[in-house]
């Protein structure tokens, strides 16, 4: 008993003595904990405000925070909230089973909108849109033949940047051997090499020259794969494979995975291509490597598809990305800014009107 | 000879049912825990912890009732939630029994996962390729499923009886080559596996038909019911019938066993295939039941999560039956937890999940915390003679 005695006065001055660290904020963030549910909500203040309209998101297996495409689309939930106003929801899939029901509970908790990130959500997202005809869904990097009357599919021409990056990416190769390879054999990956590839071969053409694509094979629709958007080894050795097989410029297009390959090229002294995102934002660390990125704008995509929906004028017409919109983009060139030549700056951007204009079109 | 022995037959059931709920309810705290900690609101109030203590409680207990309040009613709380749990259970339930069959003959089946891969191919080839009239259809794909997996599961049990190859090792291999080597091969290069006409190529096949589902009645699906003649069929073979004495045998002392003139080599054999069959049984609650497209992820953990529900069902049909259920209900309303304003994120049901077997595992821990609380002269338990 004495041990807790003393135990118990030694806590009690301890209290005593911290009592004066920490301090409470206001009472009124007590009161209404339930509509702010975290202080830093109050400090920015949105541009609009819709606090009856809930935007919820539903990850496919890989999670929010992948640093790949479920990140990127719920940043777009995220600013959807602080510029609108808006209450969210979201929902992390740890299995393909979790699809459905957590759409289901999402829809219980009163989202308006529901975004799903991925084709695997393709058919869940469906089922959902038919059961709950008032609720308006978007999916991200899927689009149906039919889709329901509220089911909005968010798709990206990937291969109109991809193009002007393969253009740049031979423009600026002095072994004349360029090379990507991608995460998985699915189109949302392939269609970034497509263009690569076709851009290069654009270059070809107007130029008389013979630079070579490595890691991917268009017209067999054949190539260099992780087959893994996490193992950073997996890419890391595959961008040497391509390496050693003499390219000087390399576009992996395999997420996380990815980054193992710009490893691979800072530590061989070549140059890179990233995707997705502006590469001298996102991997900042490997900015003084990266030519360009070839952005989707998937966060975009998620805010606009919200946007509408706050507006009243959401239909299930998909969304294309493309570089007429600004829903895909090449990023700037950052720290190659001074060394890219104009003329090439300038070729790039007639090939960008270009292909706004339709003269060209890829594929 | 074995703990296991004396928790199951000598009537010490009830000490191994207490140690299973005494481990239950400490995971649960140690999850609430973890769920005030990882929560905004909580985490602020600690900065002025001593002068406003009543905040950390409050909102503490606000956060955990909110998360375990909803973590219980998105399982069990309506006819809908008991569906859900008992549909997301069926799969848990038949891979736990084949490893717990496994287990009782001595055999470490790590394999599940790769056994049910390879029956969700062949359930869902059978089923949305073949044209037969509905109810044989449903049942070709079935037992395509059933087959397939019982033929991964036969070739760990060969290779064990031929060779003397570690079960353990060959089925982790077996996984790979299923997971890498067949099923993403099948679904990325394999025409006859993708959806037909499909300009995506997408790496999924389609969904079986409606006449090749489980029929549903108040939205839970047949295979639950398959689930639980598994269990009964599974514990018939165990003690009624001659197969399940010489795996028995053969799982206490295979020396013996052989000098009783009893087949090994036949007893790994059948037994692993008979174990396969359950995890391909499974697979067809994926896909037979949950319509589900067959894709890399679709079977996601199921069949590693099969062992945890072995190893807190200590190997019996009963128990995998209930530890399926609990971590199908865990599963259902892990994910639903999150969607409460407390925000609570679906991994902690996976720390939970594996804290209960951490306790169940370490039994001798979890009767020390017990002891303590009652009081208990420590000789009880010692008289009884159980041993960590």
């Amino acid at each position: 008993m004495k041990k807790t005695a003393r135990i118990a006065v030694a806590l009690s001055i301890a209290a005593l003595a911290l009592s004066g660290c920490g301090e409470r904020p206001s009472d009124d963030n007590d009161t209404n904990a339930q509509e702010t549910p975290s202080a830093s909500d109050s400090a920015t203040t949105p541009k609009e405000s819709h606090p009856n309209f809930k935007a919820c998101m539903v990850s496919d297996s890989g999670g929010f925070d992948d640093k790949s495409f479920n990140q990127t689309s719920h940043d777009g939930l995220v600013k959807a909230k602080t510029d609108y106003g808006i209450k969210t929801g979201e929902a992390q899939s740890k299995a393909d089973a979790d699809y459905a029901p957590n759409l289901e509970n999402l829809a219980k908790e009163g989202c308006n909108h529901i975004s799903t990130v991925g084709f695997l959500l393709g058919e869940a997202t469906e089922k959902a849109a038919k059961k709950h005809p008032k609720i308006d869904y978007s999916i991200v990097d899927f689009g149906y033949e039919k889709p329901a009357k509220n089911v909005k599919g968010l798709g990206f021409a990937t291969d109109q940047p991809a193009y002007l990056a393969g253009y740049l990416a031979a423009s600026q190769s002095e072994s004349q051997i360029v090379g990507t390879f991608g995460g998985a054999k699915i189109p949302t990956v392939t269609i970034f090499m497509d263009g690569f590839v076709k851009g290069v071969e654009k270059y070809n053409e107007d130029k008389g020259a013979d630079v070579k694509v490595v890691g991917w094979d268009v017209a067999k629709q054949d190539g260099s794969f992780t087959n893994d958007f996490e193992n950073q080894a997996k890419g890391q050795s595959l961008a040497d494979a391509l390496i050693r097989q003499g390219a000087d410029i390399v576009m992996p297009v395999a997420g996380p995975a990815g980054l193992g390959g710009l490893q691979a090229v800072k530590a061989a002294g070549k140059k890179a291509i990233w995707v997705d995102t502006d590469g001298c934002v996102s991997a900042a660390e490997y900015c003084d490597v990266l030519l360009s990125s070839v952005m989707k704008g998937m966060d975009v995509a998620v805010e606009d598809a919200i946007k509408s929906s706050i507006d009243g004028t959401f239909s299930n017409e998909p969304y294309m990305g493309t570089l007429e919109n600004g829903g895909v983009a090449l990023a700037p060139y950052h720290d190659f800014d001074s060394s890219i030549d104009q003329e090439t700056k300038d070729e790039i951007d007639a090939l960008k009107a270009q292909i706004i204009s339709g003269e060209i079109t890829i594929s | 000879m074995s703990g296991k022995r004396r928790f199951r037959l000598d009537g010490k059931w009830v000490d191994s049912v207490l140690t299973t709920v005494a481990a239950i309810f400490l995971a649960l705290f140690i999850g609430a825990v973890l769920i005030a900690l990882s929560n905004e609101d909580v985490v602020d109030s600690m900065g002025y912890f001593f002068v406003y203590p009543w905040d950390f409680f409050s909102r503490s207990f606000d956060v955990v009732g909110q998360s375990y309040g909803k973590l219980i009613s998105a399982s069990l709380g309506s006819g809908d939630a008991l569906a859900n749990t008992l549909n997301r259970s069926a799969p848990l339930i038949c891979a736990g029994l084949g490893v717990s069959l496994a287990f009782r003959s001595g055999l470490f089946n790590i394999g599940a996962q790769g056994q049910i891969i390879l029956g969700t191919l062949a359930a869902s080839y059978v089923g949305f390729t073949w044209d037969l009239p509905g109810p044989i259809l449903l049942l070709a794909s079935v037992a395509a499923g059933i087959l397939a997996g019982a033929f991964w599961g036969a070739i760990a049990g060969f290779l064990k009886a031929v060779a003397g190859a570690h079960e353990v090792i060959s089925t982790i291999m077996l996984n790979q080559v299923a997971a890498l080597g067949v099923l993403a091969y099948a679904l990325s290069e394999m025409k006859a596996f993708q959806k037909p006409g499909d300009t995506l190529g997408l790496p999924q096949s389609p969904p079986v038909p409606d006449k090749a589902a489980f029929p549903e009645l108040f939205g839970v699906h047949l295979g639950v019911v398959l689930a639980l003649v598994a269990a009964a069929i599974v514990w018939w073979l165990l003690n009624r019938s001659t197969l399940g004495f010489e795996l028995r045998s053969v799982g206490s002392n295979p020396e013996a066993s052989r000098t009783a003139g009893m087949s090994t080599a036949k007893v790994f054999i059948l037994t692993m295939a008979i174990a396969g069959a359950l995890s391909g049984l499974a697979a067809c609650m994926f896909i037979n039941g949950d319509q589900a497209s067959n894709n890399e992820s679709l079977v996601g953990s199921v069949g590693f999560d099969a062992i945890t529900v072995a190893l807190l069902g200590r190997g019996t049909p009963l128990g995998s039956v209930l530890a399926g259920f609990l971590f199908g209900a865990l599963a259902v309303g892990g994910g639903a937890m999150q969607t409460t304003d407390a925000g609570t994120a679906p991994e902690v049901v996976q720390v939970i999940q594996s804290l209960i077997v951490l306790f169940v595992a370490a039994p001798a821990a979890v009767r020390w915390l017990v002891r303590q609380r009652r009081k208990e002269p420590t000789s009880t338990f010692a008289a009884k003679g159980v041993t960590p």
